[in-house]
């Protein structure tokens, strides 16, 4: 059976991600009641070891959320990030965490649409794997 | 000390969040002495209301939960400060955008919005005060770009009394508007109106104008950029050139006239028109006898101010910059390969309404006189289609033109008062004219002029006879409508202007999804971006006319006036900071760091790392590559972050 409730946690970056969903809201994008955004200034801040210690503290799910390769508002700092999450993604099996409970993604300010779209099917995919 | 405020925005909020159940919550949240409900906690009443129970309950941290603080983080941090607090010592917990305006059940959105300030108090508890730091500012400002817009901020800053470098890439300034023969809704002449400002630019003692130059580098930050601009080679001497045309007159090569949208032809050397700023011919490399067979040189020889240097080089000039004003404008979008049933360009006669306009004007190639491409006959009817490649789902570009409806009305007068026999027909979706006047203008073309305005799209164009055959629908008479006419002119889209993109990147502004740059708040930052010190001007940030981007390009202008009038500028103190007792100098953060703002410090009995706050932007990179994580980023520590993931979980 499905899980009806998730909660899952957002960690996104101050320039995009926060702004993108800020815009989702705006437009009234309805999206299921699941995410806890946590803002960054930038998601190459985001530690590997945070993202694990959110499934440690129970999280269904975790969703990593900044700028779009090449326009990271500090030049780099999403490359830093998708270098990270991408070698943390292989390893959450290892760790007993199905990987289809974490997932890293690029949606800008101006992605309202996008980022309700990334919301609705995370949740989603989440609930299946809980 | 903490005190919960929970907004209700109006209805806003309180609608979904069951503000009251939020209060009762923080209540009993640790570190929490005092939490209320307001109504509108931006208004006069609400800040007071904070005000008072900072004062009186002795306040020393402030949970915000309201807005996205992005709309309302500054407000509220001055609210604190003038309640004696420091201003950091806040919180915002935004239950408006990622909450109350997204969920519709009472029960879940208010549930969320408990854990929300339960992450907000543990956040703030961690939150310890900073004091902002400052940076000099540099005098100068860069405007991008010389159309309108760029001439209009340029003299706006220069009469301010602060210098102003204007970069532009062609070899004028003036950009699409000196292409203009008249302007809706008024007819003025366009150039009539510009080129006295153009002359004014080149005049004014506190503009340096680059032409032929383009942006490559950006370093630093908001009041201390340093920017490396290229000026590419003309193989002309701008100081000697007087402009006198013998060398295009002389020139044997011919080449496109980018100018005249190609409606006529020009030479490898060429002044684009007779109005240009600076008037100082140019030449082309592409298209030079001399650069492609090796002979030639008949400029060099006919040159009575010996201005030509076929050996000149790109020059790269580096200054330093307090602020940007980005005015790079827009280019057409190219129907060609979208519209395959309009001839895919293979009709000559199926034109864009810039080739049109330099049909219609004195000083185009024609002269004036409207004479078709294809056998330069006077054309008699004249069919106007509307929204090519904008409003258009299926090629891709929802986006208005914004322009459109007003050009093509103006285009209708014009030619019947050019040819007052002929006839134009107008195929539309919509008229919008929603300008000052401008409505009133679009009629006239019809109960002035007789243009027939058609709605309903246009299935195919196809030649017979040396005329075209328009074929369209009615879709008021529910009818389909056939017109032969002599010549076709398409309104297109607009784009952003050719490398806009790369210069985006560059300055680090991001762009909507056409790809035009980004304001920073649609409607509280109109001209600002998410980059403190680039500023928008004109038809980069979006379509627009002429009177929307010189109105943009003053406020633009007054940002830069205003943020270059301070010797000093605020830096965000939200930076890293090292404990050097801990560092093992290593250097990661050093080598990750896209700022250089962490150097090798001498102390502790060896070398450690040391952040510069100056030029440290808080990105936060560092602190993740630490390896014993002992430098943070304060505001965002792993402390803080680490609270939130707990709390919000519990």
């Amino acid at each position: 059976m499905p899980k009806t409730e998730v909660k899952i946690i957002g960690f996104l970056c101050n320039w995009c991600s926060y702004a993108g969903a800020d815009m989702a809201g705006t437009a009234r994008m309805k999206q299921p009641a699941s995410l806890r955004a946590v803002r960054l200034p930038c998601t190459g801040r985001v530690n590997p070891l945070l993202v694990l210690k959110a499934f440690r503290e129970g999280a269904d799910g975790v969703l990593v959320s900044g700028c779009h390769p090449g326009d990271c508002h500090y030049n780099e700092g999403n490359y830093y990030a998708r270098r990270r999450l991408e070698v943390l993604e292989r390893m959450l099996p290892a760790l007993g965490i199905d990987p289809a409970r974490f997932r890293y993604t690029w949606v800008s300010a101006s992605e309202g649409a996008k980022w309700a779209d990334v919301v609705n099917e995370f949740t989603q995919q989440v609930k299946q794997v809980i | 000390m903490i005190g919960v405020f929970v907004c209700q925005c109006g209805t806003n909020i309180a609608a979904t969040v069951s503000t009251d159940r939020v209060v009762q919550a923080a209540k009993s949240m640790l570190g929490v002495v005092h939490a209320e409900s307001i109504q509108y906690t931006c208004s006069d009443p609400g800040q007071r209301a904070i005000i008072d129970a900072i004062q009186q309950k002795g306040l020393t941290r402030v949970v915000m939960a309201g807005c996205s603080p992005r709309m309302h983080e500054i407000t509220f941090r001055r609210a604190i400060g003038r309640a004696g607090m420091n201003p950091f010592m806040l919180e915002m917990v935004n239950i408006r955008e990622q909450c109350s305006w997204i969920h519709s059940g009472i029960d879940e959105t208010t549930e969320k919005a408990i854990d929300l300030v339960r992450k907000g108090v543990a956040r703030v508890r961690r939150q310890k005060p900073l004091q902002p730091g400052s940076s000099p500012v540099a005098r100068r400002a860069l405007v991008i770009g010389a159309g309108v817009a760029g001439i209009q901020a340029a003299l706006d800053i220069a009469d301010a009394g602060i210098p102003v470098t204007l970069v532009e890439k062609s070899p004028t300034i003036g950009g699409n508007m000196a292409r203009l023969d008249k302007t809706f809704p008024t007819l003025d002449c366009s150039s009539c109106i510009l080129t006295p400002r153009m002359v004014e630019v080149k005049q004014h003692e506190n503009i340096k104008l680059m032409v032929n130059s383009e942006v490559e580098k950006v370093r630093g930050y908001i009041g201390n950029f340093e920017i490396d601009i290229r000026k590419k080679a003309s193989c002309v001497i701008e100081e000697k050139c007087t402009g006198c045309l013998i060398c295009q007159e002389k020139c044997p090569s011919k080449a496109p006239d980018d100018f005249n949208a190609c409606a006529g032809e020009s030479k490898a050397i060429s002044i684009p028109f007779p109005q240009a700023v600076p008037l100082v011919a140019s030449l082309r490399k592409e298209y030079c006898r001399l650069f492609i067979s090796g002979k030639c040189s008949v400029c060099q020889k006919v040159c009575p101010a010996d201005a030509i240097d076929y050996g000149q080089e790109d020059t790269v000039v580096t200054e330093k910059f307090g602020a940007v004003v980005v005015a790079t404008g827009f280019g057409l979008y190219d129907w060609k390969q979208s519209y395959p049933t309009y001839g895919m360009g293979m009709y000559p006669d199926v034109i864009n309404a810039l080739k049109y306009e330099r049909l219609l004007s004195a000083s185009g190639p024609t002269g004036g006189h409207i004479e078709r491409p294809s056998d330069g006959k006077e054309p008699r009817d004249i069919v106007f289609i509307s929204c090519i490649g904008s409003r258009d789902e299926s090629v891709g570009r929802p986006q208005c033109c914004s322009i459109g409806c007003m050009y093509m009305a103006k285009q209708a007068i014009l030619t019947k008062e050019h040819i007052p026999d002929s006839q134009s027909y107008i195929f539309y979706i919509d008229v919008r004219a929603a300008g000052k006047g401008y409505d009133e203008f679009a009629r006239r073309a019809q109960t002035d002029f007789g243009a027939i305005y058609i709605r309903g799209r246009v299935g195919k164009i196809y030649p017979r006879g040396g005329k075209l055959v328009v074929m369209g629908t009615d879709t008021l008479a529910g009818d389909q409508v056939e017109i032969e006419a002599d010549l076709v002119v398409l309104a297109t889209g607009l784009t952003p202007a050719e490398g806009a993109g790369g210069l985006a990147r560059r300055l680090n502004i991001s762009t909507d999804g056409q790809g035009f740059m980004a304001e920073g708040h649609p409607k509280l930052k109109p001209v600002e971006t998410n980059t403190g010190g680039v500023f928008l001007a004109g038809a980069c940030q979006g379509p627009k006319d002429i009177p929307a981007s010189v109105a943009q390009a003053g406020a633009a202008a007054a940002k830069v006036i205003g943020l270059l009038s301070r010797e000093e500028i605020e830096t965000s103190p939200m930076v890293a900071e090292v404990n050097q007792l801990k560092c093992t100098g290593c250097f990661k953060c050093r080598d990750v760091c896209p700022y250089g703002a962490i150097e090798n410090q001498d102390a502790m009995g060896g070398q450690v790392a040391h952040v510069i706050a100056s030029l440290c932007q808080g990105c936060g990179l560092c602190n993740v590559a630490c390896p014993p994580g002992v430098i943070s980023l304060k505001g965002y520590t792993d402390n803080q972050l680490i609270a939130e993931v707990v709390e919000v979980l519990r």
